[in-house]
């Protein structure tokens, strides 16, 4: 690098100072990161903030989503992030047949909250088992034709390994939020939270509706696999690390509100990348979940809450 | 029976069946009898606010954590003796497990569950860069040569110790429910609105069955480290506590002190002898299916089965 | 007792005893041996238990083709335990007490020896340990060994290499930064790096440690790269190494030397993934296929083991942990044979004697149970394309720097101009 650095100097830390390519780059990364942590998100904002489902399991149909998109590609040749888009059906009918089972067993009882939770629980353990048996336990990965491709725009970096699933997950959360909110079947799954008895006495089978939310949860989990795989080799067991991550920034961005949830993702990416370039990237976790809980004690509804 | 009563016959089985165990050579009986009566604690501890308040605490691990590293931390500062490190370790756990109840049990339960996870997760960060618990690497915690009470080897007294760790933590946990406060956090769980209408001081009640809660976790990390004589943070704050914790009090029924004792000793019995028969990833998977299968079959566990089968039959 | 003799009758019963032992012997010599231990199929480490234990299997069935040791069928008990510390006590002590095992070796890793070194000592049982890193330095254990080549001192063996070959370079680099993971193993490869540098007077610019969770490198890349060191050394696990190697590609990080402690592209998997990325990194291996002649048997054993894994879906190459794994067994092999039996401190004294002829080569073990002298080779990629294996099987592609004994050429600096 060139001796001459464009610097930036903070107006609280005079002496600071800060070359002006780290800090973009510092928020681009932390914007692309937090791209790929809105796809993670999405499906729990769904059916974890709008459907009162804790499905714990979330982060195992993501590592599923992963492993179809692997032996696809690593068959077929096909684009992971395609195979994933196509295969979305495929998880949105899991999606319901999951919900259908979790229905009949614990909400029709009104168990749902803790027991529900074990039974995710065990559905992690399974999917994760099963993956290891399937795929044995070596860590995989796919390359695409842009896995090794950065763009450079001035000195800032543009990796398309991230770009690409970033702007996919954008195009899946905008089209989510339409979803919800354009359309009648969206309206249905925002009034199932709220008051299920005025949707019964409009005709509408509140379970029905939650079925398919559930669903459309599960398929953006497999969409957000395929980002995965892309980003980083992934094994059966890393699920487990993306559990809390995916309940902060639902939490985080406000129970039940996409746009929050893309906030809450935005706010953790760039924190994260924040804290590995300027501070020490060990520190990282601590200040995104520093952060879950300082919003937990003084704002509890997140930052876009309703 | 009377809680002294209770305790009393709680910590002479207890004693006796330490006693009495000496007598067994075979030293596999001990190292997984640890390991049940780990889970015991901590299951039993875990029910103190799950099962009679129906707050989720997913941070198990990271109380248990709490006390292991008390004791890792004492080791390291001075060698403390081993009743030090138990009633350390205890009581850091109990005031972590205050302040979080404190910051957030006045929120609705899924916010607590979330915020025990995230306490996990800066606890573990925090011990990873402290390097006078080892850090990341890790640190060894050596088991003394001499062993009290003229016990064989050291296993047979951290066994000892906790056997009797298991009887008070269900001393505490049944105390708690047949009290005053028990009425109080069943009435928590049935309704909390409710509850806290009719003059229950819904959140001073909670926030002392968290720190009670929290602080039985933390004690049953204490003797952990001398358990394994090494400590890492990555096994401390496994997964598979939280989840063992959870996992128990739900099979057992998790609506008297009985439930997690059952729980504890049937699950944690299948997966030792599971590791040890079935020799694969099928180890995980025996262990899913039976949460699932529980709670889907047996909904309030193995007490609440036989309460309904005995009410059917007075019917 | 030099000068005294036993009374005869003492002497009449002492060979009655004899002929009694030898009878028993006889005995048991139509039993199998068993030798126990526990192995991570599952959780975290299970790729490299999986892989361990087809080495360890196929050693089984050389030695029983062989006709056994000491007459004796050798027969494995062996348990998943999990890639968890908490499951090992409870697996050695069913070995020990329930299944009577004759003998036990370990698990792989540091995580899963340790908790299992508390039993070895109150039995005074000899523990071979498969890849720990430096457990022994607080249990000093006399009755310890560890096949993993890492020298007596680990932490100061492991990055010996890079900074030797680092310092060969003109000029002289004088600023370096390291990097590396959370975790047990990348700190104590760390501590060893500062302690180099320490005695080489360079200048640390950097010296961070990140989660091993960590999604997106190239935050940490720009850091390390704002620093401007000469020499960057990592210390990393499977999929950070991966990242990290990504990032360092995409952001361009300019640097003379780059690499050293990567775990990860000594496996098929990251060899694979990474391909073209991996040119020009400089990184720890403990056999390149260049070095085939020096290694006359192992060519047959990977033949084995190769056909086995691609069944079993675990490491295809098998350059890393396998030979090793078996190596370790053949120390303890060539340790029965000489002593005679399965007398414990026999068994210890003889390992701690003896140079051990093995797959891997002369081994000899130090004081503490390590090998006498490192031999963490110090090696770089070059002139990989594609994402193939098979390219990797073949010499080439991995040339060794060091150790000078095993060198197969020079280093080509800087990283930046030999990337691609």
């Amino acid at each position: 690098m060139s001796g001459r650095l464009t610097v930036f100097r903070p107006r609280l830390f005079p002496r600071m100072e800060i070359p002006t390519a780290l800090l973009a780059n510092a928020i681009i990364a932390g914007l692309l990161l937090g791209g790929f942590y809105a796809a993670v998100s999405v499906g729990v904002s769904i059916s974890f903030g709008m459907l009162d489902v804790v499905n714990i399991a979330h982060p195992a149909f993501i590592i599923l989503g992963s492993y179809i998109a692997y032996i696809v590609n690593d068959r077929l040749g096909f684009d992971p992030i395609v195979v994933s888009l196509a295969l979305s059906p495929l998880f949105f009918l899991l999606g319901t047949a999951i919900y259908r089972v979790y229905y009949l067993c614990f909400e029709r009882r009104g168990q749902e909250s803790l027991r529900g939770l074990a039974f995710f629980f065990g559905i992690l353990f399974i999917t994760e088992v099963a993956l290891v048996l399937v795929f044995g336990v070596d860590y995989r990965m796919v390359s695409t034709r842009y896995s090794d491709v950065t763009w450079r725009a001035g000195e800032v970096d543009f990796p398309m390994r991230l770009v690409v699933p970033f702007l996919v997950s954008m195009a899946m959360v905008v089209g989510v939020q339409l979803l919800l909110t354009r359309t009648f079947f969206g309206r249905a799954v925002l009034a199932v939270a709220q008051d299920q008895l005025a949707l019964r006495l409009m005709g509408v089978n509140p379970v029905r509706v939650k079925e398919l939310a559930f669903g459309l949860s599960i398929a953006t989990a497999g969409v957000a696999g395929a980002f995965l795989i892309v980003i980083q080799p992934v094994q059966p067991a890393i699920g487990r690390e993306f559990i809390g991550l995916a309940f902060a920034v639902c939490v985080l961005g406000g129970m039940g509100s996409i746009w929050g949830t893309l906030l809450g993702a935005f706010v953790l990416g760039i924190a994260e990348s924040f804290t590995s370039t300027f501070f020490g990237p060990s520190w990282a976790p601590a200040v995104s979940f520093g952060l879950l809980l300082a919003t937990l004690a003084f704002k509890p509804s997140g930052l876009l809450g309703r | 029976m009377s809680n002294k009563a209770f305790a009393a016959v709680a910590f002479v089985v207890a004693l006796a069946l330490a006693v009495a165990s000496q007598l067994i050579t075979n030293e596999y009986f001990f190292t997984a009898g640890y390991t049940v009566l780990l889970f015991v604690i901590l299951a039993t501890a875990w029910n103190i606010l799950g099962g009679y308040t129906g707050y989720v605490n997913f941070g198990s691990a990271a109380f248990f954590a709490i006390g292991a590293y008390t004791t890792v931390a004492l080791y390291n500062a001075f060698k403390a003796p081993l009743a030090v490190m138990i009633v350390s370790g205890t009581l850091v756990a109990g005031l972590a497990g205050l302040g979080l109840g404190y910051l957030t049990l006045r929120l609705r339960g899924v916010f607590f569950a979330i915020a025990s996870l995230a306490l996990a997760v800066v606890l573990y960060v925090f011990v990873v860069n402290w390097d006078f618990v080892g850090g990341a690497r890790g640190a060894y915690i050596l088991q003394p040569r001499e062993v009290p009470f003229g016990m064989p080897r050291y296993i047979h007294l951290i066994y000892s110790v906790q056997l009797l760790m298991a009887a008070l933590a269900l001393v505490v946990a049944r105390a708690t429910e047949r009290s005053t406060l028990g009425r109080g956090l069943a009435a928590i769980r049935d309704d909390e609105l409710a509850a806290e209408c009719s003059g229950v001081p819904t959140l001073r009640l909670k926030i002392f069955s968290a720190m009670m809660s929290c602080a039985l976790m933390g004690m049953a990390g204490t003797t952990f480290p001398y358990y394994l004589s090494y400590v890492e943070p990555s096994s401390a704050f496994s997964l598979s506590y939280a989840v063992n914790s959870i996992a128990m009090p739900l099979i057992g029924g998790m609506m008297s002190w009985i439930g997690p004792l059952i729980g504890a000793v049937l699950l944690g019995t299948v997966q030792q002898l599971v590791q040890v028969t079935v020799s694969s990833a099928w180890n995980l998977l025996i262990v899913g299916a039976l949460l699932v299968l529980f709670v889907t079959l047996a909904p309030n566990g193995i007490m609440g089965w036989v309460e309904a089968r005995r009410r059917r039959k007075e019917h | 007792m030099p000068g005294r003799s036993f009374p005869p009758v003492l002497g009449r019963a002492l060979g009655a005893l004899a002929i009694a032992f030898g009878l028993t012997c006889a005995a048991l010599a139509q039993q199998p041996l068993k030798i126990g231990f526990g192995m991570s199929l599952t959780g975290p480490l299970a790729g490299n238990g999986k892989a361990a234990l087809i080495a360890m299997e196929i050693w089984r069935d050389d030695v029983n083709a062989k006709g056994g040791i000491l007459g004796r069928n050798v027969e494995f008990v062996y348990y998943d335990d999990q890639t968890s510390p908490a499951t090992v006590p409870g697996i050695y002590t069913k070995l020990l007490d329930v299944d009577k095992v004759d003998l036990v070796v370990s698990g792989y890793g540091t995580n899963v020896i340790a908790p299992a070194m508390p039993i070895m000592m109150q039995r005074n049982l000899t523990f071979m340990t498969l890849f720990g890193l430096n457990v022994n330095s607080k249990f000093k254990y006399d009755r310890y060994f560890q096949i993993m080549p890492a020298g007596p001192d680990p932490a100061i063996g492991w990055s010996q290499g890079f900074f030797e070959v680092a310092m060969s370079l003109n000029p002289k680099p004088r600023t370096v930064a390291i990097v590396g993971a959370d975790a047990e193993y990348p700190a104590m490869a760390l501590e060893g790096a500062r302690a180099h540098i320490k005695r080489l007077g360079l200048k640390v610019v950097y010296d961070k440690t990140y989660p091993p969770n960590t999604v997106d490198y190239s935050p940490i890349v720009r850091a390390i790269q704002a620093t401007n060191p000469e020499i960057v050394f990592v210390a990393s696990y499977p999929p950070d190494s991966a990242g990290i190697v990504r990032a360092a590609n995409e952001v361009g990080l300019k640097t003379r030397i780059f690499g050293g402690g990567l775990v990860g592209p000594q496996f098929a998997a990251l060899k694979t993934q990474l391909g073209p990325l991996l040119n020009g990194v400089v990184n720890y291996e403990f056999y390149a296929p260049d070095l085939g002649k020096k290694f006359p048997f192992l060519d047959q054993f990977l033949a084995k083991y190769q056909a086995r894994a691609a069944k079993e879906g675990v490491d295809p190459l098998g350059f890393y942990l396998p030979p090793y794994a078996y190596a370790m067994m053949q120390v303890l092999e060539q340790a029965i044979k000489a002593t005679g039996g399965l007398d414990q401190a026999k068994l210890a004294e003889h390992i701690h004697e003896s140079e051990f002829d093995t797959f891997v080569g002369k081994v000899r073990f130090a004081a503490n149970g390590e090998w006498a002298s490192s031999r963490v080779m110090m090696t770089q990629y070059s002139g990989i394309s594609g994402n193939d294996v098979e390219q990797f099987k073949k010499p080439g592609h991995i040339t060794v720097l060091y150790p000078s004994e095993y060198k197969t050429g020079s280093v080509k600096a800087p990283y930046h101009e030999n990337r691609k």
